[in-house]
């Protein structure tokens, strides 16, 4: 008697036909598609009002820019919420370890790249030890992290001894400020204007970073390429998938926002070194969850613990390393947030956690674990960026702004609890 | 005594897109214990949330008459407010709050707020007794056994002038003894002018008390039979429409060496270092061989077999395993299975699966190295792994992409096996493989155990209704108090000769 909604037949068992529906394969996609609609939404709704500044190149850019490290500690935090826990802690470790990066760079010049992974690795025995508390001696989650967000958020005061240092080196702000070079050499769409002294006319003319645009049809035909070969597989193994006149729909949506975004930053300064960064590790994260036996088995610790720990999984050993990843992402976040202000300051980092984790939970992840897809908290991420970024060119005040962001994170997660219930 | 109390007539439920009740109609007289059974699916509950009004009047169609007026309750208040209490099959105490506390939740005994407790004891203490509980009102629910928090939530609805006492497969969670207990108390409950209705799996405790039996099959009343013609196997056909010729499919068994051997196994409780659970047990199973577990509850046999699994219960485990003559490592549960062991839990829903997640990814999760390749899970084969249990063990479900919530127990159980069965064990250790599951999902996992004995597996089924363990292993070890206390062959083996072993041991140790 558990279930009213699938009454068993009580006659001769008959095979229900397999495969999910068109409708259901829709349902299920609805959320997704539906942060996607609401992300595109939000940013016309921007465009409209800010007088076409939001899709500007420049502005493009500098949304990437001013999110990356957001979206990067959303990756972890997105294993640490599925896992059925939660770190407060990232905001205070980001800024430590940006504190410790200047330490080394500025103060006792070691070069970036030493210096960097230093970081990465302090990073993740930051994670690490708090995983240890968390697996082994089984503190709750949100104790251990809101411990050690005090620890760190001290440690950096410490270690900066109240001062911000800085500048950090050339190589070191390529992190953030960097772009890629352009190795085939500038297109020239639209020649510069000449004013009456024979001087370009600043913005009249549209260059193409030329090495950026190969790079995003690349990825474009890389993508199309890889869900035709996977909808060919799922076919030749019997198995439905989405109606070909909405998969054809779908993937032109996606490729022709890929090419736009593409135009629009190659018609600025190219790909800032950070995109590269996070899209690798977007799409590392992705593949991982949805198909690594270690993502397979992170959902299914959330989803029931008890459960998969007597499935086999090292339930224990799982969580710990699902917080040394959220330490090294952490790290990451903090360098490159360090590398963009050019400076460390004892208040880096302070309140990142909460944008992290509302990220997180406006892409649909439950608090109870088991649930939430990278996609959604990178979509989720950027949600909250664009709506900062939208605001500030808005003019918005800053206490307006707090909330509206709270009221669209209740909304998202009352949305989702609305859809489920419905289901 | 003819009164009727109760009549529903007509109630028609419906979800989106399924008709859980139709046209359902029933008659309950006053004082008597009046059965309710029926497979699972079958509407029972939904039956009975429609009574107590879970589901509020307007979202059903049909007429409850009670005590001589219609009703229309809006919520359960309203049904308690008439004397109406439902019990659930999963227990509504809170773990951390005491007995007393428990009884008068949501109806303290307080002027203005301020709890009187002493008044509140007294009245806990007085409702303890009438249940015959014999426990201090101030013990915290968490620390007193299934069957006595099942006393307690009957206390409960006493303390509600209870005039109709609905309880909904109140022992599927008990042992022989405190299901005795209990079906006693409703029998004295009835002499004191209660009405019970009793949702049951349990024939033999329905032919005990019963006085009429109401059977719902696809959401419809099949029939309504008085005492006299309460029959098991007229239940039984009547619950499944068919006839179920023998409710345990026949094999030949064709037992090989032995496979499986646990010889001087001890285990401790996992907080009181001092109290041992499991005591220097021997046993084992041969190949192709069904062996049962019969004891009653509490007397170590899920722990023992935790202990054996990976060392998920107890401390200071000793004694040895020995896979095919040879000793093997069992100490992590991904040893166990290595060793070519699986154990299927007594507990799906908190042991089993996860519930929020879908049937093909609960197949698969104790075995992800067998549909991956360095870590990298390969879909299709998963797809396809998931669909051929699904068949094998006829799960039924719309896909294998069905959330393994949504499904009832009988078939929540068969991915919990399929999904051991894929882990492609030698021994097989099944913890109460058909609790709470009707009697056609029940046949359908026997065929199965039945054909895995047929490949030369070993099985150990752990189970507290004897009839089914007589029914399908070709031999018993007896469990008391943590020891092995009888060993029977299949053809000797009968409820009195078991029951008799638990005895005897008990008096042994008192």
């Amino acid at each position: 008697m558990t279930t009213e909604t699938a009454p068993t037949p009580s006659e001769v068992p008959t095979p229900v036909s397999a495969g999910p529906s068109g409708r259901s394969i829709l349902q299920a996609n609805l959320r997704d598609y539906g942060l996607v609609v609401a992300l595109l939404a939000i940013m016309v709704f921007f465009q409209i009002f800010t007088a076409g500044t939001m899709f500007k190149p420049v502005n493009l850019t500098n949304l990437v820019l001013q999110n990356s490290y957001i979206i990067i500690m959303a990756l972890g935090m997105l294993l640490v919420i599925v896992a059925g826990h939660i770190d407060l802690s990232v905001g205070s470790v980001s800024g430590f370890i940006g504190a410790i990066a200047a330490i080394l760079m500025v103060q006792y010049h070691v070069p970036a790249i030493p210096a960097g992974l230093l970081c990465l690795v302090l990073g993740a025995i930051i994670g690490a030890s708090q995983g240890y508390f968390i697996a082994y001696v089984k503190v709750p989650s949100f104790i251990v992290t809101l411990a050690g967000m005090l620890v760190f958020k001290g440690l950096s005061l410490a270690v900066l001894g109240g001062k911000s240092v800085g500048p950090f080196p050339t190589e070191f702000q390529l992190l953030s400020a960097g772009f890629i070079p352009d190795v085939i050499g500038p297109i020239t769409l639209v020649a510069p204007k000449l004013d009456a002294a024979g001087k370009a006319i600043v913005g009249s003319s549209i260059v193409l970073h030329s090495t950026t645009m190969v790079i995003g049809i690349l990825i474009v035909l890389a993508m199309v390429f890889s869900s035709l070969r996977t909808r060919a597989r799922r076919r030749s193994h019997g198995y439905d998938s989405e109606p070909f006149p909405l998969f054809v729909v779908k993937t032109a949506i996606i490729a022709g926002l890929v090419l736009y975004i593409t135009y629009l930053v190659a018609s600025y300064k190219g790909l800032p070194n950070v995109l590269i960064v996070m899209s690798i590790l977007i799409a590392f994260f992705v593949f991982m969850t949805k198909r690594m036996t270690i993502g397979r088995r992170i959902y299914a610790l959330g989803g029931n613990p008890k459960a998969a720990q007597l499935s086999g999984i090292k339930t224990e050993r799982l969580t710990f390393y699902v917080f040394t990843i959220m330490g090294a992402l952490a790290a990451l976040a903090g360098l490159i947030f360090a590398a963009r202000l050019n400076t460390a300051t004892p208040k880096a980092g302070q309140g990142f956690e909460l944008d992290v984790i509302a990220a997180v939970f406006i892409g649909g992840a439950s608090a109870l674990g088991g649930v939430g897809q990278v996609a959604g908290a990178v979509i989720g991420a950027f949600i909250l960026g664009v709506m900062n970024n939208g605001m500030s060119i808005l003019g918005i005040n800053i206490d307006l702004q707090q909330m509206i962001k709270g009221v669209v994170l209740l909304g998202a997660v009352v949305f989702d609890l609305y859809n489920k219930n419905k289901a | 005594m003819e009164t009727t109390i109760l009549e529903m007539r007509g109630i028609t439920k419906t979800f989106p897109g399924v008709k859980a009740l139709s046209d359902v109609n029933l008659d309950v007289r006053e004082g008597e214990i009046h059965a309710i059974v029926g497979e699972n699916g079958a509407g029972k509950s939904t039956l009975m949330k429609v009574l107590s009004g879970v589901y509020p009047a307007g979202s059903y169609d049909g007429q409850i008459i009670y005590r001589g007026g219609e009703v229309q309750f809006k919520n359960i208040r309203d049904s308690e407010h008439q004397n109406i209490v439902i019990i659930h099959q999963e227990l509504a105490l809170v773990p951390l709050l005491s007995i007393a506390e428990n009884i008068f939740l949501g109806n303290e005994v307080a002027k203005n707020g301020v709890i009187n407790w002493d008044e509140a004891r007294a009245g806990a203490r007085k409702l303890l007794a009438m249940v015959g509980l014999k426990e201090d009102p101030d013990t915290l629910i968490t620390h007193i056994g299934v069957g006595k928090q099942q006393l307690v939530e009957i206390a409960k609805a006493l303390s509600k002038e209870v005039k109709l006492l609905i309880l909904d497969e109140p022992t599927a969670s008990l042992s022989e003894k405190d299901s005795t207990a209990l079906l006693e108390l409703l029998l004295e409950f009835k002499k004191q002018g209660i009405t019970s209705i009793l949702i049951s799996h349990k024939l033999n405790e329905i032919k005990r008390v019963a006085d009429r039996v109401t059977v719902i099959r696809d959401g419809r009343t099949i029939e309504t039979m008085d005492k006299a013609d309460i029959s098991e196997d007229r239940i039984i056909t009547s619950m499944v429409g068919r006839s179920l010729e023998d409710r345990y499919p026949d094999r030949v068994p064709n037992i090989g060496e032995t496979l499986f051997e646990v010889k001087d196994w001890s285990v401790y409780h996992p907080l009181h270092a001092d109290r041992q659970v499991v005591k220097n047990i021997a046993l084992h199973v041969n190949k192709g061989e069904v062996v049962g577990i019969a004891g009653l509850m509490g007397s170590g046999r899920t722990e023992f077999a935790m202990s054996v699994f990976g060392r998920t219960y107890g401390q200071k485990i000793s004694g040895q395993v020995l896979m095919n003559g040879k000793v093997v490592d069992t100490s992590t549960v991904r040893r166990a299975v290595d060793a070519g062991l699986a154990y299927a839990t007594e507990d799906r829903k908190t042991y089993g699966l996860n519930l929020i997640d879908h049937i093909k990814n609960n197949v698969t999760i104790a075995n992800l190295p067998g549909v991956s390749r360095n870590g990298v899970l390969d879909d299709m084969a998963e797809m396809k792994v998931a669909n051929d249990y699904r068949k094998a063990t006829n799960i039924r479900s719309s896909s294998v992409l069905q959330l393994t919530g949504n499904l009832s127990g009988g078939n929540q159980q068969k991915v919990v096996l399929s999904k051991w069965l894929f882990s492609d064990p030698e021994v097989l250790i099944l913890d109460e493989p058909t609790r709470g599951i009707d009697v056609g999902a029940k046949y359908e996992i026997y065929t199965i155990i039945n054909k895995l004995a047929g490949e030369g597996k070993g099985i150990l089924v752990i189970s507290s209704e004897m009839p089914e363990l007589l029914g399908i292993c070709d031999r018993i070890y007896v469990m008391n108090e943590g020891r092995i206390v009888g060993e029977l062959s299949g053809d000797e083996a009968s409820q009195e000769k078991i029951m008799r072993a638990i005895v005897r041991a008990e008096g042994r140790t008192a």
